[in-house]
C-alpha cells in the first residue's frame, strides 16, 4: 500500500430511514486509501459498496464517523464545499456511462473543465488529450446516441479523467460491458492510473475487475471482512 | 452565469423541436402583446392629433355656466370676453336648433364660429367664401345620418333674441372628414356673425379656442389646458388597453404554462443529467440556476423567432393601417378609418421584460426541487 494517503475513513458508519426504522448500510468502516492505489470494493448486492464509494466521492456523507478526502473531512462539508471537491479532485465513472446526451463526444468530455477556469484554446487541447487516451480523438462530434456501449464508457473514463483528479470513482464500470470491452477498458483505465499516478476505486463484483485489481477490500452487510493485497494481477 | 449560459444554449439546442414549439407559443404572445399595445398606442397617438387639430387647439377658454356634457347648459353658457383677452383665441358660439331634412326634424347644436380661422382644421373657408345666406359646413357623420350632401339646403329653426322660433333655409357649402365624432354629430356650423345676427347675440361665445399654450385667466371663465382637455382620451384609450391585456395575459399565461410544463417534466425525466452535473462538480444551486436560464432563454428564443416573422409583419402593419369598420367610428370617441399601431421603445423594452421576467420565474419555480434532491439518487435516475 502506497504511504501517500488521500482517503481516510474512521468508523464510518451510515444509516438509512427504512419505514419507520433504520438500516444501517455501513458499520464501523476503517479505512485508507493511497496516492496511485488501484483498488475495489467486492462484495454481494446491499454489502455498502457503492455507498462507501458515494461517501469517499463526496455525493453522500457518513451518519457517524469521519471520512477524509484530500484532507477535508466529507462529514462536515458543506454543499458548495464539496462541489469544490469533486469538481477540482474526483472523477466518477458510472455502470450506464451517464453522459449528457444533447451533447457531442468532445462537449461532454469538457464539461468537467467547464466548471474550472481554463481558456477555450487550454480546454481543446486537454479534451482531445483525454480523447486519445481513451482513443476517440477521431470522434469528437459524434453524439451519445450513436455510440457504442464500449466507446460511450470510454468517453466516460476521458470525462472523467480530462481534469487530471487525484481519485476515480468507478461503480460498477463494465457491468454493461460485453468481456472484450471490459477488458479494453479496464486495460486503458489501468494505464492512466499508472501515467497520471491516479487513484482508482471500484465497486464490483465482476471478475474481470477484480483480475485488475492490486488491493480488494471485501465487504458483507456493511462491514469489511478481508482488505488483500494482491500482487498477481493483470498488468496495463 | 455566462456558464449556466452556455449550457442552457446547447441543451436547448440539443433539445431541439422542444425547444422550438415553446420558444414559438412564447413568440406568438410576444408578437401579439407589440401589436394589440402598438395599435392602441398608435390610436391614441392619432386620436390626440386629431383632436388638438379639430376640436382643442391649445386649449379651450369656456364659460363657467357652460357644462359640455350637459344640454340644459347650452341656453345660459356664454358670455362676452373683454377685448383685451381675445388674442390668439377663435370665439365659438353653441346654440340649439333643429333642422327639417326631407321633413323629418333633427335637434342638432348650432354653432358658430369666428371665420376665418386658421387654429382647428374646419374648412371655415367654405363658409367665408360662399354667398349663401346661411352657409353651413357640416361633418361626414351628420351628412350619412341625415343624408345631406353639398349644396342641399333645409329648413332650419332656431330661438331668435326674443326666445321666439325662426326658421331659414341653410346651404350645406362643405362637408368635411373628420375622426373627431365630437365636432361632427349632430352638429352644423356656420359663421359666427351670421349666428350672432339671428340671435341678437352679438360678441357672445360659449367658448373659445386658443391658439397660444399660456392660460387665460378670465372672472367667469375657465381654462382647460390642451394636456387637461386630452386627459379624458388617454383615460378611455388606458381603460381599453387594461381591458385587452385581459385577453393577451391568458395568451403569455398559456404560453408560460408550456414552459412550466416542460420544466417540470425536464427535471423529472432529467434526474440522472441533474445527478451528473452534481457529481461533475456544479453545486446545487448552479443546477437550479441553469435549469433556470434554460426555462428563460426559451423567452430568448422567442424574441429572436418572434422578430424573424413579427418584424417585417409589424412593419407592414404600421405602414398599411389596420381598417376600423365604419360602425366603430359612431362610438363616441376619435377614430380613425384606419389605425396605424405605432411601436415605441418603452413598449418594445417593456413587452421584452415581460417575457423575460415572467418565463425566468415559470421556469425557477420548478427548479428549486433540484436543491432538494438526493444527488446519489438523481445518479440512478429514481425518481424523488
Amino acid at each position: 500500500m502506497k504511504t501517500d494517503i488521500i482517503v481516510s475513513l474512521e468508523n464510518v458508519t451510515k444509516k438509512f430511514k427504512d419505514g419507520d426504522g433504520e438500516f444501517t448500510a455501513l458499520k464501523n468502516i476503517n479505512l485508507q486509501f493511497g496516492k496511485g492505489e488501484f483498488a475495489g470494493l467486492v462484495g454481494p448486492s446491499g454489502s455498502g459498496k457503492t455507498t462507501l464509494l458515494n461517501i469517499i466521492g463526496s455525493l453522500d456523507s457518513p451518519t457517524e464517523g469521519n471520512a477524509f478526502v484530500m484532507e477535508k473531512n466529507i462529514a462536515g462539508l458543506s454543499h458548495k464545499a464539496s462541489a469544490l471537491l469533486r469538481n477540482k479532485h474526483i472523477g466518477f465513472i458510472f455502470q450506464v456511462y451517464n453522459l449528457l446526451p444533447v451533447y457531442t463526444v468532445f462537449e461532454n468530455v469538457e464539461f468537467a473543465l467547464l466548471l474550472q477556469d481554463y481558456n477555450t484554446s487550454e480546454r481543446k487541447k486537454m479534451v482531445m488529450e483525454a480523447l486519445e487516451w481513451v482513443g476517440l480523438q477521431n470522434m469528437p462530434d459524434k453524439k451519445p446516441a450513436k455510440l457504442s456501449g464500449g466507446e460511450g464508457q470510454r468517453v466516460a473514463i476521458a470525462r472523467a479523467m480530462v481534469k487530471r483528479p487525484e481519485i476515480l470513482i468507478a461503480d460498477e464500470p463494465t457491468a454493461n460491458l460485453d468481456a472484450n470491452n471490459a477488458h479494453v477498458i479496464l486495460q486503458m483505465m489501468k494505464k492512466l492510473n499508472k501515467e497520471l499516478d491516479t487513484t482508482f476505486l471500484f465497486s464490483t463484483h465482476d471478475e474481470k475487475v477484480m483480475e485488475y485489481l492490486e488491493r480488494i477490500v471485501h465487504l458483507e452487510d456493511g462491514k469489511v471482512v478481508k482488505d488483500e493485497i494482491r500482487t498477481k494481477v493483470v498488468a496495463s | 452565469m455566462i456558464l449556466a449560459f452556455q449550457l442552457a444554449y446547447r441543451n436547448l439546442m440539443g433539445a431541439g423541436l422542444r425547444t422550438w414549439l415553446n420558444a414559438a407559443v412564447l413568440s406568438f404572445a410576444f408578437v401579439v402583446i407589440l401589436f394589440f399595445n402598438g395599435l392602441l398606442d398608435g390610436w391614441n397617438q392619432q386620436a390626440k392629433r386629431d383632436n388638438i387639430e379639430w376640436e382643442y387647439g391649445k386649449g379651450q377658454l369656456i364659460h363657467t355656466d357652460y357644462d359640455p356634457f350637459d344640454p340644459f347648459s347650452v341656453q345660459d353658457g356664454h358670455g362676452i370676453l373683454p377685448t383685451s383677452a381675445k388674442e390668439n383665441l377663435v370665439p365659438i358660439l353653441i346654440r340649439q336648433a333643429s333642422v327639417y331634412p326631407e321633413g323629418r326634424m333633427l335637434s342638432i347644436s348650432l354653432k358658430g364660429i369666428e371665420v376665418p380661422q386658421e387654429i382647428l382644421g374646419l374648412p371655415t373657408d367654405l363658409l367665408e367664401n360662399s354667398k349663401a345666406d346661411i352657409p353651413t359646413i357640416i361633418g361626414k357623420r351628420m351628412a350619412t345620418s341625415a343624408n345631406l350632401k353639398v349644396n342641399d339646403e333645409l329648413l332650419l329653426r332656431w330661438r331668435d333674441k326674443n326666445g321666439t322660433f325662426d326658421a331659414k333655409n341653410v346651404t350645406i357649402v362643405g362637408i368635411f372628414d373628420s375622426n373627431v365624432p365630437t365636432i361632427d354629430n349632430g352638429q352644423f356650423w356656420i359663421p359666427i356673425k351670421k349666428l350672432w345676427e339671428m340671435t341678437g347675440m352679438e360678441g357672445h361665445a360659449t367658448m373659445f379656442i386658443s391658439e397660444a399654450d399660456q392660460p387665460v385667466d378670465v372672472p367667469g371663465w375657465n381654462f382647460r389646458s390642451q394636456e387637461d382637455l386630452l386627459r379624458e382620451l388617454s383615460e378611455i384609450i388606458e381603460m381599453k388597453k387594461a381591458s385587452s391585456s385581459i385577453m393577451y395575459i391568458l395568451l403569455l399565461a398559456i404560453a408560460l404554462l408550456a414552459i412550466f410544463d416542460t420544466q417540470v417534466l425536464s427535471i423529472f425525466r432529467r434526474q440522472k443529467e441533474i445527478g451528473t452535473y452534481i457529481s461533475l462538480g456544479m453545486t446545487r444551486q448552479q443546477v437550479v440556476g441553469l435549469f433556470t436560464v434554460e426555462g428563460g432563454m426559451y423567452s430568448i428564443f422567442a424574441m429572436v423567432l418572434g422578430c424573424a416573422y413579427g418584424i417585417p409583419l409589424l412593419l407592414y402593419l404600421s405602414a398599411t393601417g389596420i381598417g376600423i369598420p365604419e360602425a366603430s367610428q359612431n362610438m363616441g370617441v376619435s377614430l380613425a378609418d384606419r389605425i396605424y399601431p405605432v411601436y415605441g421603445i418603452v413598449l418594445i423594452l417593456g413587452t421584452i421584460a415581460l417575457v423575460v421576467i415572467s418565463a425566468t420565474i415559470v421556469s425557477y419555480l420548478p427548479a428549486r426541487k433540484i436543491a432538494k434532491m438526493d444527488p446519489v439518487n438523481a445518479i440512478k435516475g429514481k425518481l424523488q
